[in-house]
């Protein structure tokens, strides 16, 4: 089943921020993925960024920039993001094993050029950003106050349908 | 037009192409470990499809926290142990005979060249050293993968490196990986295989390949790779003598999968060697890389010795010909984790360990144990190691502490001075 995308967005502007950012690898000892729905983001240290903070919490997108999730493979990355309802991560680029485990869990790594994100970071300046997706017309609109801007993406065949049959085992089930 | 080694093996594995772009191999080996096996376990249990493709083809070992520390990681042992036992996996490796996946897995012989490998790991690109196209995945690839034993990949691009020229002494593959990183970057190979080729990889053991390919992700690389030639046949032939009637014919036989004169390359970088001084990583990346001399001097609290990336009996004989007849400074403690088993008794059977302990370092059993800050060695806030793993990332090795990556000549070293140390000034 498709998951829910879009909605208040949190922006991290600093590139590089790893998998152990997002998810310690000391929670890694736990079995299940809700177990892991405090620690979200827990050691990501930014300027303006509070791991506790209302933000967050509020948040179901993420904005950043190059190079997102890398380091470890570890799938508790999405997973901490997912069971905290996030399930849309917004960013220049990703590291390969992070942007696959998003898409395998059915939920989506959006990519979008520096201007874009630019201008998705500036729009903070007009208040909280809430996120649309369009999925099938490739288009996300971004709003605060009276400000909108909106913006194409690109996404392969192959991750729409992942994204469409809810995760890679899905897909995998019924195809192999 | 011709293939590279990458581009062969994904013809010989392709199963299906759902997309222009996506190609979904058959694998050869599924790897498991107990810290992102036991939730594609659970998942499977849930969905009623507790089933393996094929047992034989799956390797699995509890390696990260191991004898487990607490009631957490004791439960993951126990759920990993027990699959492998209901599903009588023949090659399952538990406390007194594991070590760190990423060598235990070679030294058994089980990685061949031509061969796909996934792991719920990201150094999983270690394997490539043997001419294998091996890639870290997420646990629902792993699942997948454990389930109907395929994995989708985008078309592979692959980077060229040729290490030209030769090393000067005290100089060892990690220094050359580390400085390869600070070439590419971070995200310099994402969706790229790295080649790592030329004179200096022809003369390096499996054990040093497996040091450059084991960081290909550091620069976001999905696999390293080399070519397979005479030390991959004989670090393989008392697994594969009865294949081939010849060490000739392996290596004919392995030639198949050696990239193409005329291949293409999204990049080719020529690198010489020759120059390179022992490196050490600074900040939080490991793109941040700099000559020892550069940072000499910097006060450490801890050496760690071991991990994937050097935790092999290579890596444990040039630390302890520094470390032969020295101590380790009082201002620090000085950690030695050999990767297995096997390693740990030939470094008993040569004297290492006896050299590494009086020095005054502890010798853990093999485990990944402080390499991620999850066990045997765990750094405080504000606290520094020298260590010869492969990531710097703030807080890696516990939180707030900080890691400086180096090869296992200059973490001896740093562990007799205390302070971060070019082992040619010893």
């Amino acid at each position: 089943m498709q998951k829910k995308f879009g909605g208040s967005a949190i922006f991290l502007d600093r590139s590089d921020i790893n998998t152990d950012e997002i998810i310690p690898a000391k929670y890694l000892t736990e079995v299940t993925k809700e177990a892991l729905t405090p620690y979200i983001l827990e050691d990501l240290t930014l300027a303006g960024f509070d791991p506790q903070g209302e933000e967050l919490k509020n948040a179901t997108v993420v904005v950043s920039r190059e190079n997102f999730g890398c380091g470890s493979s570890r799938e508790h990355a999405p997973w901490v993001f997912e069971v905290n309802d996030v399930h849309t991560v917004i960013a220049e680029s990703y590291a390969r094993i992070f942007r696959q485990n998003m898409f395998n869990c059915g939920m989506l790594a959006i990519e979008l050029p520096k201007e874009a994100i630019d201008q998705l970071m500036a729009l903070q300046q007009s208040g909280q950003v809430e996120v649309a997706v369009d999925l099938d017309g490739q288009q996300i609109t971004a709003k605060a106050g009276s400000e909108k801007k909106q913006f194409s993406f690109e996404i392969s065949q192959f991750d729409k349908a992942l994204v469409k049959a809810g995760g890679w085992v899905e897909f995998a089930d019924a195809r192999y | 037009m011709g293939k590279t080694l990458a581009e062969k093996i994904f013809d010989a594995h392709l199963k299906d192409e759902p997309f222009p772009g996506t190609k979904v191999l058959g694998l050869d080996r599924v790897l498991c470990h107990e810290i992102t096996t036991p939730v594609a376990i659970a998942d499977l249990v849930w969905r009623n499809k507790d089933r393996v493709f094929d047992r034989d083809k799956l390797k699995v070992v509890i390696d990260h926290v191991t004898p487990s520390k607490d009631s957490k990681t004791a439960t993951q042992a126990k759920i990993l142990r027990d699959w492998a036992r209901r599903h009588e996996i023949p090659d399952f490796f538990d406390v007194g005979q594991n070590g760190v996946c990423h060598a235990i897995f070679p030294e058994k012989g089980y990685i061949r060249p031509g061969f796909t490998v996934i792991m719920g790991d990201s150094h999983t690109c270690t394997h490539g050293a043997f001419g294998a196209f091996a890639a870290g995945v997420g646990t629902t690839d792993l699942e997948v993968g454990i389930l109907k034993g395929v994995c989708a990949f985008r078309e592979p691009a692959s980077i060229r490196i040729n290490l030209n020229g030769s090393l000067s002494r005290g100089v060892f593959a990690k220094d050359v990986i580390l400085y390869v990183i600070s070439q590419l970057g971070v995200n310099g190979a994402t969706d790229r295989v790295i080649e790592f080729r030329g004179p200096i990889v022809d003369e390096m053991s499996m054990e040093a390949r497996m040091t450059l390919c084991n960081m290909a992700i550091e620069a976001g690389g999905t696999s390293g790779v080399c070519m397979p030639d005479m030390t991959t046949v004989e670090y393989l032939w008392p697994f594969i003598q009865d294949e081939f009637a010849s060490k000739e014919a392996a290596l004919e036989d392995y030639r198949q999968w050696v990239s193409d004169a005329d291949a293409c390359y999204d990049k080719v970088l020529d690198i010489d060697v020759s120059n390179i001084e022992p490196q050490v990583t600074f900040d939080y990346k490991p793109d941040c890389v700099k000559p020892v001399s550069e940072m000499s001097g910097t006060p450490v609290d801890q050496i760690y010795i071991g991990t994937c990336t050097n935790g092999r009996i290579e890596d444990l004989r040039q630390a302890a010909e520094i470390l032969k007849g020295k101590t380790v400074a009082s201002s620090v403690r000085g950690i030695v984790s050999p990767a297995t088993p096997k390693i740990f008794k030939d470094a008993l059977a040569e004297g290492i360990i006896q050299i590494f302990m009086d020095a005054g370092f502890c010798v853990t059993n093999p485990t990944c144990g402080a390499c991620l800050g999850m066990s045997n060695g765990v750094l405080a806030e504000g606290e520094v190691c020298a260590s010869t793993s492969n990531r710097n990332f703030n807080g890696r090795m516990g939180k707030g502490g900080m890691v400086h990556l180096m090869s296992p000549a200059t973490a001896a070293a740093t562990a007799i001075t205390g302070v971060i140390t070019d082992a040619r000034t010893l």
